[in-house]
């Protein structure tokens, strides 16, 4: 469950206020608002990559604001995808598993899982430079989940696809949900998209200067 | 009927040629172009293979190069050492009085190399109480400095020893790699650091696990320019480090001492050895900046 009270997040000469929403523990919500009206900001400030001026932010029951961002248990997918440039798709899908010190036949285990559900199964062994967009996304989101986060924050994670692409990421996502019953926070200013996914939209409608 | 001021037949109209343009962009840069060429030719056609040959069998010039060679490299891993996290501090991080600080790591690259060399060779002999200097013995009547105290005390003399030399180069061949780090870490996204943070990284993990390993052509870059620069650098070593033959005596120093004597061949030769380095550090570099990855 991820439960919102009363945020307020500067973020440079902005400042983000009064933001209060639940989401169900399994559900997917969108949050939906104008370009520039704070929504990366509002889930930055979940992830714990900006500082919260006050108000509350608790996962599955617990407080997470004083939390560093390895320790609230949230897989990030941002809109630019952020993949490491050095690393295979292999080292994507097992980074998160050897931070936490899994054993080597486990990772292989996960990361073999993982691609099969995400279909990278034919790419482990490529970098990031040269997959097409959708690849892209499917290891970023491998990526996230990895570690079987409570959360997932997506960060307009389809902006950048072409609408076929995008269609077998919907698909994608509807899987993921169905076999993680991860609490999902998707981030869009896509009608469609919103449509296809949500189980809750919430609306951010302005800005404090 | 003819209306006044209106043309009754239209001009065709023309746009000049742009041969004018070219011809003068091409003078202009021709000049620079041959001026270099001509130079370098001259070099290599003012002696010959046989010649080079004897001037390396001297053992002045054997020792040259080979504290060249030890001291650029001593230099360009100090270099690194520093480069990096203040490259990555610069890069990063937003403070009050960075701008100031941001001029103050070019110094180097826009002092004069003698001045550089004479404020190391003050700093080191600067009486340390110099309100009322402290005697290292009453016989000597010298005052305790950062010098007499690395001698005195952990027999590590360093003005107009082989240090000094490393310490004269590192000064200006770090200026530049900091710059080159600084760039380097600019153009790598804060973005996949973050990621590795919500991943389970601390910032020191996600620096060596994700920052460092992309930044590995921007730290080759920087310890090659860093490496060339420490090479030529002539200046700061011989305020700093005097020209002593078979002590403090690299390549620049060689090309100096044996062109005072007369023995211009020997300087050409030991020239062309710079000339040699410096063609191969320009196209490693290029390598390097060319075959960057983009995801």
């Amino acid at each position: 469950m991820i439960e919102v009270k009363d945020l307020c997040v500067r973020a440079g000469n902005f400042m983000v206020s009064g933001i209060s929403f639940e989401v169900a523990t399994g559900n997917y919500a969108v949050l939906m608002g104008r370009t520039g009206s704070g929504k990366t900001t509002i889930l930055e400030a979940i992830c714990g990559l900006k500082q919260v001026e006050r108000g509350s932010i608790k996962l599955m029951g617990r407080e997470v604001i004083h939390l560093r961002p390895g320790e609230r248990g949230i897989g990030f997918v941002p809109q630019d995808l952020a993949l490491f440039s050095t690393m295979t798709v292999y080292e994507h899908l097992a980074f998160s598993l050897g931070i936490r010190k899994w054993s080597r036949s486990n990772i292989e285990t996960r990361v073999k899982e993982l691609a099969d559900w995400l279909s990278l199964t034919e790419l482990l062994s490529r970098k990031p430079l040269g997959l097409s967009g959708g690849e892209k996304q499917r290891v970023a989101l491998g990526r996230a989940l990895a570690f079987n986060p409570s959360v997932l924050c997506l960060d307009e994670p389809l902006s950048a696809l072409d609408d076929d692409t995008r269609e077998e990421m919907y698909d994608v996502f509807k899987t993921v949900r169905e076999r993680t019953g991860v609490t999902t926070l998707h981030i869009t200013h896509n009608v469609k998209e919103t449509e296809k996914l949500a189980d809750h939209i919430f609306y951010i409608d302005k800005l404090l200067v | 009927m003819k209306v006044s001021g209106q043309r009754t037949q239209s001009k065709v109209f023309k746009v000049g040629g742009d041969t004018p343009f070219y011809a003068t962009l091409i003078f202009l840069g021709m000049i620079f172009i041959i001026l270099l060429l001509g130079m370098l030719l001259a070099l290599i056609f003012s002696t010959t293979p046989g010649k080079i040959w004897q001037a390396l069998q001297s053992e002045n010039i054997q020792y040259s190069i080979k504290l060249s060679l030890v001291s650029c490299t001593i230099t360009a891993i100090l270099s690194l050492w520093v480069a990096v996290p203040i490259g990555y501090l610069m890069s990063r991080f937003q403070f009050r009085g960075k701008n100031i600080l941001d001029a103050f790591l070019d110094i180097p690259i826009v002092l004069p190399p003698l001045v550089v060399g004479l404020g190391l060779l003050v700093m080191f002999h600067f009486p340390l109480w110099w309100d009322q200097p402290v005697m290292i013995s009453e016989a000597t009547a010298e005052p305790w400095t950062l010098e007499a105290l690395l001698r005195e005390k952990l027999n590590f003399p360093v003005t107009f020893s082989v240090p000094s030399v490393i310490l004269a180069q590192f000064m200006v061949a770090c200026a530049f790699a900091i710059r080159t780090m600084r760039n380097t870490f600019d153009q790598i996204s804060p973005r996949t650091e973050e990621v590795a943070l919500t991943l389970g990284c601390n910032r020191s993990k996600a620096f060596y696990k994700i920052v460092l390993p992309e930044s590995l052509r921007g730290m080759l870059t920087a310890a090659t320019l860093a490496w060339s620069r420490a090479l030529g650098e002539f200046g700061p070593i011989l305020i700093f480090s005097s020209a002593t033959r078979m002590r403090t005596e690299v390549l620049p120093t060689t090309i100096f001492l044996e062109f005072s004597v007369g023995d211009s061949e020997a300087a050409v030769a030991v020239s062309l050895i710079l000339v040699g380095a410096a063609i191969f550090v320009l196209i490693l570099t290029r390598h390097l900046g060319n075959s960057k990855q983009m995801v």
